[in-house]
This record gives structure tokens, sequence and C-alpha cells, in this order.
């Protein structure tokens, strides 16, 4: 493996089960130490390619090599690591004979083994209830056993998937800490979330996927711009319904309506934002609240894909 | 209200197949199956015949028509000669010895010695020390053989033989009775001609009772159990245990396949560098250790509580076990490989091992069953089970005659893994 190799590179990957196409011609990079997000709704294609990296679902059409090697060889997946969104783990053992038995899964003995699970009760913070039943840790502590029973090998790539699910504020604060230590020790990452903010936070580079195909990959600031440019967000709700007529007028500026609310993306906020003010002063609409906001990923998404990323 | 409530019920039973399953088809099923056993639905073609080895030491005409009229008996399978293989093709006629053996072996249920001096005497009326003495030589393991035959042999000399019963008759009269007149004796030898002209009635008559006090005596010796502190335990602990340990194999199999492919973590598994493979042969292993110490468990309550035998028998018990627990844990194995949810493995599992279970022979003994539930139970790992501990505990066989067993329960055991193997291929790769 030379210093060169990506950690993971796919290339025009294509799987369809049945008439349903979860693939559909995906290429991307993965570079070595960056975390890379995969944004997308549900049945977009987020875990067909993550199971695809870990070699279980077999493509149709297109390449995939991690660290060089074909998904399948045994090499690659000593390399890989994984972390799924359920938590997958067996309930009646405790933490500690959960990260033995997938410390020895993944080929680790003796002394290697034992460190390597003191380690990973540190990391999670579980050293003081590793020999409690992990069926009744908190909902926090056993997402970060789950994450450390999937890097418990150490592993040159983590794919980890929708980490953070159901996890209260502090837990996912001290889950973030963890992936930055990751990120810190060299591992690179292919992270899966609904989260933009979680995104936004740790991801690198963020690739948007929807139906099957990336429809837009970069850092989150050369997807602002690519995608909205300098546009800000703009939002107005008015005091009374609006007819149907200024609803007409309104789309005509750019603007979408939503109930009472006006939503439009403004480049020059000191001239636009007087602008509308008094149109719709001109047609009798009082204004109840008014905010501008700087473009997010969430925009962008909104954008891309004219949904929400939780639909 | 209340009708809703039922309505809501039945409309949810409605979309349930395993409860479905298991209210309505499994009672018919087993109702069928029972019946069949018992005979409720057989034609007389089905139903057991005892098969008897028969040695005819007498060689006299009378004691050859008692035999002919012994053959005769639609209850009866009468044997004179081991049945004919590649090797002998004209099997050489039971003698006491050989017929001991066939007997010990299982090849039949019981034997029938008919001693020197049957033919002049077969029946007497009068003390029995004055008979000739038939022999059963009897495996107790079918408690119903021997009394059966016993009261058939009264019968068949009563029925078979009429003119040797009246001449008895008569002798017992002339002896006990005072003595018969000249005229009295020629006209019943006159009779007992023409009765023996006319040919002697054979097979259909009266039932007759009888034991060692009835006209022919019969004496019965058990083979088997006759040095056996507590002999039918040992049939009782292999046929529960059998039937338990594949509803533990079954039920312990769905938790460690079923339940880790619902909990997500098979998928860890299979993230790892554990292979399909390795990890059924993994999860094989601890069906075998939970199945064997079942086993050990219930043979070792068997032996503190009812006298079981099991420290004389420890190298037969152990190999059966093994080879049971494999073959079990297989089979267990393969149905949790078959079934997608716990409820369909609780519907499927309960269905085959009631059936196997029954016939097979955990239930009921399978020679007291008709021969073709006899032959149908053979595809059952019960029937196997059960042969193999009771040629350990039951007819004291040595290691080397378990082979037929072990090779068939070892083989199953491999065809049972391998479609198991074939069939988690769904949950390896998409």
């Amino acid at each position: 493996m030379s210093e060169a190799t990506l950690p993971l590179e796919v290339r025009d990957l294509s799987k369809s089960f049945g008439d349903h196409r979860a693939l559909d011609g995906v290429s991307l990079d993965l570079r070595a130490g960056e975390i890379f997000g995969l944004l997308g709704p549900n049945g977009a294609g987020k875990t067909t390619l993550v199971r695809a990296v870990m070699g279980r679902v077999r493509p149709d059409s297109g390449s995939l090599r991690v660290f060089g090697l074909s998904a399948s060889d045994p090499g690659a997946s000593s390399l890989l690591g994984w972390v799924p969104q359920e938590i997958a783990l067996y309930g009646l053992l405790s933490p500690r004979q959960n990260l033995t038995t997938f410390g020895r899964y993944q080929g680790l003995s003796g002394d290697a083994l034992t460190e390597a699970v003191t380690r990973n009760l540190q990391w999670t913070g579980l050293a003081d209830r590793a020999d409690e039943r992990t069926d009744r840790l908190s909902g926090g502590m056993r997402r970060r056993l789950n994450i450390a029973a999937g890097t418990i090998h150490r592993p040159k790539l983590l794919l980890l998937d929708e980490p953070t699910v159901g996890v209260d504020p502090q837990s996912r604060e001290r889950i973030y800490g963890m992936i930055e230590e990751l990120r810190k020790e060299g591992t690179s990452l292919l992270y899966t979330t609904h989260y933009m903010e979680e995104a936004e936070r740790l991801c690198d580079r963020i690739a948007i996927i929807d139906n099957g195909k990336i429809i837009a990959l970069g850092t989150k600031e050369e997807l602002v711009r690519q995608t909205l440019g300098g546009k800000q967000a703009l939002s107005v709700a008015s005091g009374a319904p609006l007819s149907e007529g200024l609803r007409r007028e309104l789309a005509r500026r750019g603007a979408r309506v939503e109930e009472n609310e006006i939503h439009l993306s403004v480049e020059d906020p000191a001239g636009e934002i007087p602008d509308l003010l008094g149109f719709l002063r001109s047609e009798g609409i009082a204004v109840r609240d008014l905010r501008l906001k700087a473009p997010t990923l969430e925009s962008v998404f909104l954008q891309l894909t004219g949904k929400e990323l939780r639909e | 209200m209340i009708w809703s409530i039922a309505g809501t019920h039945l409309a949810r039973l409605r979309r349930d197949k395993s409860a479905l399953v298991l209210n309505f088809i499994l009672p018919l099923v087993f109702f069928s199956i029972f019946a069949g056993i018992f005979g409720g639905s057989s034609s007389r073609a089905t139903t057991r015949r005892i098969s008897i080895a028969v040695v005819d030491e007498d060689g006299t005409p009378n004691s050859k028509r008692f035999v002919e009229a012994l053959k005769a008996e639609k209850g009866l399978r009468v044997m004179l000669a081991p049945a004919a293989s590649k090797e002998k093709e004209t099997p050489v006629p039971f003698d006491a010895a050989t017929a001991e053996k066939a007997v010990r072996e299982g090849d039949v249920t019981v034997a029938l010695i008919v001693p020197k001096g049957f033919g002049a005497v077969p029946i007497r009326f009068g003390p029995a020390s004055e008979r000739p003495k038939l022999t059963i030589l009897s495996d107790s393991s079918d408690p119903i053989a021997a009394p059966l035959l016993s009261g058939l042999l009264q019968k068949v000399v009563m029925t078979g033989m009429p003119d040797r019963m009246a001449e008895s008759g008569m002798e017992a009269v002339d002896r006990w009775g005072g003595g018969l007149t000249e005229e009295q004796r020629r006209t019943m030898d006159e009779n007992l001609k023409a009765w023996r002209a006319s040919g002697a009635p054979s097979g259909a008559g009266a039932d007759a009772g009888g034991d060692d006090e009835g006209l022919v005596s019969v004496t019965v010796r058990d083979l088997l159990g006759e040095t056996k502190k507590n002999p039918v335990v040992a049939f009782y602990a292999a046929g529960i245990g059998v039937m338990f340990l594949l509803f533990t194999a079954s039920h312990a199999a769905g938790g460690v396949l079923i339940e880790e492919v619902e909990s997500g973590t098979l998928d860890r598994i299979l993230a790892t560098r554990v292979s399909m493979t390795q990890l059924l042969l993994g999860k094989l292993l601890y069906l075998v250790a939970v199945a064997s110490s079942q086993l050990v468990l219930m043979f070792v309550w068997g032996a503190l509580v009812f006298r079981l035998e099991l420290v004389s028998h420890l190298p037969g018990f152990f190999t059966m076990t093994l080879v049971t627990a494999v073959a079990v844990s297989c089979f267990g194995l393969l149905l949790a490989a078959v079934c997608k949810t716990r409820m369909q493995l609780v519907a499927l599992s309960n269905l085959t091992i009631l059936i196997m279970s029954a016939v097979g022979g955990s239930m009921f003994p399978r020679f007291l069953m008709p021969e073709k539930i006899q032959k149908l139970g053979l595809v059952t790992l019960n029937a196997w089970a059960l042969d193999g501990f009771l040629k350990v505990f039951w007819r004291e066989e040595p290691l080397l005659r378990l082979w037929p067993q072990v090779a068939v329960l070892l083989g199953a055991s491999l065809v049972l893994f391998a479609i198991a193997r074939r069939l988690a291929r769904r949950w390896e790769i998409a």
C-alpha cells in the first residue's frame, strides 16, 4: 500500500434491486485522514453504498477499491471498520465482553486484545461500567460502545452509518469528541448522516446523494457557492393570509410561499429587502417577522433535491 | 365493544400464518399420526405382526403340523431361518442358539423353541409338569409380544390339532375318570380317524386365554431384561431426551442465528474476519455442547434416581450422545436458516419435531407400531438415535455394532449442515 493509495476509490458504481436502482453511476474518492460526509434522504442509496464498500453488496457495474484492494479481498476487510446504525451488540454481555468478542472476531488476541479492550473502555468513558450488562446502559453509552466495537482493531478506513441517531445532545458531543480523536489518529471516515449540523461540523467534504446519484460533492463552502452563489436566505412572515394574486406575483419574483411565510434567496439584502417590504406594504400586508440567514447546507440540500433531509 | 375485541383478534389470527398452522394444522396432523399408529384407520395389512423365530427341535409330524398352524396365524410372521442375504442365499435354519442371538440383536421380536417330545404330547389335561414345555425367548422391551404369543400358542394347538386335544382329553378321562368302556374307546378311535381324514382345521377359531397353566405348557425367558435393574428407563431417557434435544436445538439455533440477524450483530460479525462457514461451525459447536450436556444430564439423572445402568455403558453412551447432538444441532441450524422470523421458526419447529418424535418413536416405541409407520420412522433422526441408544443400553451390543446409526446420523448431519450453509448465503451478499 503506497502513500498515494486512496483509502477509498469508487468509480461508476451501479446496483439495482429488481426495478429499483439503488446506485446509479456513483463515483467518489476518499482522501487519507479526511472525514467524508454522505448526505441523503431515506432510500437515497447511502446504505447500499456503505454495504458495497464492505463487500456485502455485489455491484452490477463499476469498481470499488479500498486502499487499492478489491472490497472482497480479505486484506481490505482488516483495514475496514464499520459502525452500523442500529446498536448491534450483545445486550446480555458486558461492555468488556462485547469488546473482547468483536476484538477476537477482528483477529486480536493475547495482550493486544487486552490492551485494545482497556483502551476502548477508557475512550468510551465506560471503564467504570465495564462489567455491567450492556442492555442496562443508557442509550448514549450503548451508542459509544457501538462505535468502539467497530473500531477496536484500529481500522484505517471507518464507515460510520448514522452514529448519533436517537442520542441526547450531551452524548452527541461526546461522540463528536470520539470522532475527532479518530481523525487525529489518521483514520479516514465515511460518515452518513441525517443531521446537517453534524455534517457541517465534522466533515471535510460532503457528497449529497439522491435517487442513487451523487448530485453535488465538495466542501461545505464549495457546495454553497456552487448551488446558491452568494445568496442569503430571507424569510418574511405576513400577519394576514396572502391572496392568490399576491402569491402569483411573489412567485414571479422568485419567492416560495408556505402558509403565510415568504422565502426568498437574496444577493443584495440592503437593496432587495426594502424593495420587498415596500411591495408588501403597497398590497396592504403587515409584516410580523423577518429573518435573514447566511446560506447553510440545509438550504443547499433543499435547493438541490427539493425536499427536506428528514423526509 | 366485546364483539370488536373478539373481531380484532380474529382479524389478527387470519394474518398470522404461524398461529393458524399451530392451532389448526398441527392437531390434525397429530391426530392422523396417532390414529395410524394405533390402527384406527389402517387396514389389517398395516397392523403390526409379531416376527417370531421358530426352532422345531422335535421334527415329528405333529410338531410340523403345529408350526404350519403357527404360520397360518395372521398376527405372526414365522421365520424358520434368518432372512436370505447376499452372503447367505440359503440360510441355515434357526437352532436354539441362533434364535436366541436373533432376539438379542433385535432381528426378531421373540423366538419359540419346540422341544423334543412335544409332538407326542402337545396337549395334556392334568398337571403341567407332565407336558413338554414350549419356550418363548423374549425381549421385554416389547412388553406385548410374549404374552400375546403365549395366548396364541394355546389357540393354535387347540384349533390346529383338535384331534390331539380330543385324544388327550379322552386319556385324561380314562386316567382320572375311572376308565372308558371298550365300546366308548372304539367309537372315540373311529371318530378321531374320521376327523384326521377330513383334514384338521387351522387358523381362525375362538380365542383362548392361556399361560403356563393352560393346556399347552409355555415358559417365557426374558433374554434382555432379566439382568437389568430398571430396563424401561433407558428407553424413556433416550426417547424423551432426543425429542427435547430437537426442541432446544432449534430454539437455541433460532436464538443464535435469527436473533443475530434481527439485532444486526450478524452483519457486524460478517464485517469482521469471520466467514459465514466459520460462524455456522462456531454456532454448531455451541449447540452440540448444549445438546450433549442435556443428554448427559438426563442419563445421569436416570442413573441417580431411576437406577439406569449408565456407568457400564459409558463408551456407547458417549458415542451415541455425540452423534445425536451433532445431528439435532445441524437440524436446528437448518430450521433457523430456513425461517425468516422467530415466529416462523416456532411454528415450523413445533410441527416438524412433534411429527418426527411421534413417528420416530420418542413418544411411543417404534417396534409396537404398524410396519408401514415403523419404516416411515426411519426417515427421522429420532428413530436412528433411539435405535443406537437401545443397542447400547438394551441389547448390550459392542461399540462397533453402532456403525449404522453413527453413519446415518453423521451423514444426515453433513447434508443438513450443507443445506443450512447454502441457505445462509442470503445473509452474506446481496
